[in-house]
């Protein structure tokens, strides 16, 4: 895809999970099990729970609360985004999967058990995007 | 099934040894082990270690002319020493053999830990700093169990006071809890004196069949290696999406009843422990999972001193991984070295008063954990 407001195109970090499209909107993508009943994030051939194989391609809902947060302070090995970056896990909406995830927002202090939030793409490097959540106005 | 004696434990101390070998340190272990045991003929050798490359057992053995019998290097994470120490004492329960060596290494590359269980697309997203992880599940056990941050510092306190007597530790002095948290914030709410630093050593146990054990022997009771059922999203395991965990048993804990089962034991029946406290949290999960308290008695527990030296159940006398760093290999070995130390009366100013039952815990990646259980007779 190509960004509107940037020269360069967008990739995205894990294209199988993570899919950004050409209308400037993202998704993540992950898998339903029938039998089991249970989501799962990023799509497997088979149920992480339970080993069943009737899986079914299914993309996530965008919104959800947020479950837990910190902040990284130091770069850690092999990542050279910006520091510091906010990090967490999202419940989201629908699925009730908890996501691990950047998070837009990096002052701890403004972040609330519960708060509302939404899915965006994060530049992690050059050209190249991660998911990421940022607390829903 | 056979019992199993521990006939000998050495140790090389943890902390930094720049121009020492991973060989080196094991070697040392090794030796002192074999020589308290009274030098038996070792039938087989099982190495724990996760950095230490393609048979790292093998150089240690042969560093001392003790090769021959089956070598096996074993990672299982923070649980490599625990994974050996099962294969081996299976292995002798089994009537295999008679005397088995078990020893663990490692020589840590400082700063964060960097695993190749992470794809380079996960650490290029920034979703494989480890100390975050510790860092989210360090707050939902304080959202969960009433924990605060003074409490945190609280634990620090508890096992650096411990580690000023452990001349194998690290980091030998004691701290304060305004000291605790005025370190920089690494992940909150973790501060910097709230993590263990990776680190070097090694430590060697000499497991013998036993079909009677003497007075004043020490049994290795029970040891139990554990892996994670799925579904946890802040488990060791470390997943990048979970479900409602509230119904999924943590390893720790499978691996705590399975171990009291096998030694016919419960967790009041323990005279000291050493556990996992890769953070200051870390302890206090581990402290509910192994039945030491129950579910958000943490506060009230460490409040009341009894899992401190001189209380009813010291944790960590040696003074944790928060003292003396944690060599992954090595690691959980360090802590049988200890309980076998406090067993036979030989921990000095550390000394659990008539220690007869003790309690080792690891968890960490895979996820892999484990629970040793050792009693003197």
């Amino acid at each position: 895809m190509t960004d509107p407001h940037h020269a360069e195109p967008m990739t995205s970090i894990q294209p199988d999970g993570f899919e950004l499209r050409v209308d400037g909107s993202c998704v993540l993508v992950g898998g339903f099990c029938a039998s089991s009943g249970l989501y799962h994030f990023p799509l497997q051939d088979c149920c992480p729970y339970t080993g069943a194989f009737d899986i079914e391609r299914a993309e996530l809902a965008t919104t959800g609360s947020l479950w837990g947060w910190t902040t990284v302070t130091t770069a850690p090995p092999g990542y050279e985004g910006p520091v510091p970056y906010g990090f967490g896990v999202v419940e989201l909406d629908g699925s009730a999967l908890r996501v691990i995830t950047r998070l837009t927002e990096s002052d701890p202090a403004r972040l609330a058990f519960g708060a509302r939030m939404r899915l965006v793409a994060d530049v992690v490097a050059p050209g190249v995007a991660a998911w990421a959540f940022e607390v829903a106005r | 099934m056979t019992p199993v004696e521990i006939a000998g434990v050495g140790i090389h101390p943890f902390g930094r040894f720049d121009g020492t070998s991973v060989t080196q340190m094991g070697v040392v272990a090794v030796r002192a082990a074999l020589r308290e045991a009274g030098d038996p003929t070792i039938e087989a050798a099982f190495c724990g270690t996760a950095y230490s490359g393609v048979a790292a057992g093998h150089k240690v053995m042969g560093a001392i002319a003790c090769t021959g019998m089956p070598i096996v290097d074993i990672e299982a994470g923070c649980a490599s020493g625990a994974a050996a120490l099962q294969l081996a004492a299976g292995a002798i329960r089994a009537g295999q053999y008679e005397s088995v060596l078990v020893f663990g290494i490692e020589k840590m590359p400082k700063g964060i830990i960097r695993s190749s269980f992470f794809e380079p697309w996960r650490e290029q997203a920034g979703l494989a700093a480890t100390p975050s992880y510790f860092a989210l599940r360090a707050q939902r056990l304080m959202r969960e169990r009433g924990i605060t941050k003074e409490d945190l510092a609280e634990l620090v306190v508890k096992n650096r006071a411990h580690g000023v007597h452990n001349p194998n530790a690290m980091f030998r002095t004691a701290v304060r809890s305004d000291e605790v948290l005025a370190s920089r914030v690494v992940c909150e709410p973790l501060h910097l004196w709230m993590l263990c630093s990776p680190n070097e050593g090694a430590a060697a146990v000499v497991l013998r069949a036993a079909p009677r054990l003497g007075t004043g022997s020490v049994e290795l009771a029970a040891a139990c290696l554990r892996s994670h059922l799925p579904g946890s999203v802040l488990g060791e395991a470390t997943p990048l999406a979970g479900i409602d965990d509230a119904a999924i048993t943590a390893p720790s804990a499978l691996a705590a009843s399975q171990a009291y089962e096998q030694a016919g034991l419960g967790p009041d029946d323990v005279d000291v422990v050493e556990c996992q406290d890769t953070d200051a949290a870390r302890e206090l999960l581990a402290w509910e999972e192994l039945g030491l308290c129950r579910p958000g008695d943490q506060a009230a527990a460490l409040r009341s001193g009894e899992h401190h030296l001189g209380g009813r159940q010291p944790v960590n006398p040696s003074g944790g991984l928060l003292s003396k760093g944690e060599p992954l290999g090595a690691s959980a070995l360090g802590q049988v070295v200890e309980l076998v130390h406090q067993l036979r009366g030989e921990a000095g100013a550390r000394q659990v008063g008539l220690a007869r039952v003790g309690l080792a815990h690891t968890v960490g990646r895979g996820a892999n954990a484990s629970v040793t259980i050792v009693r003197r007779h």
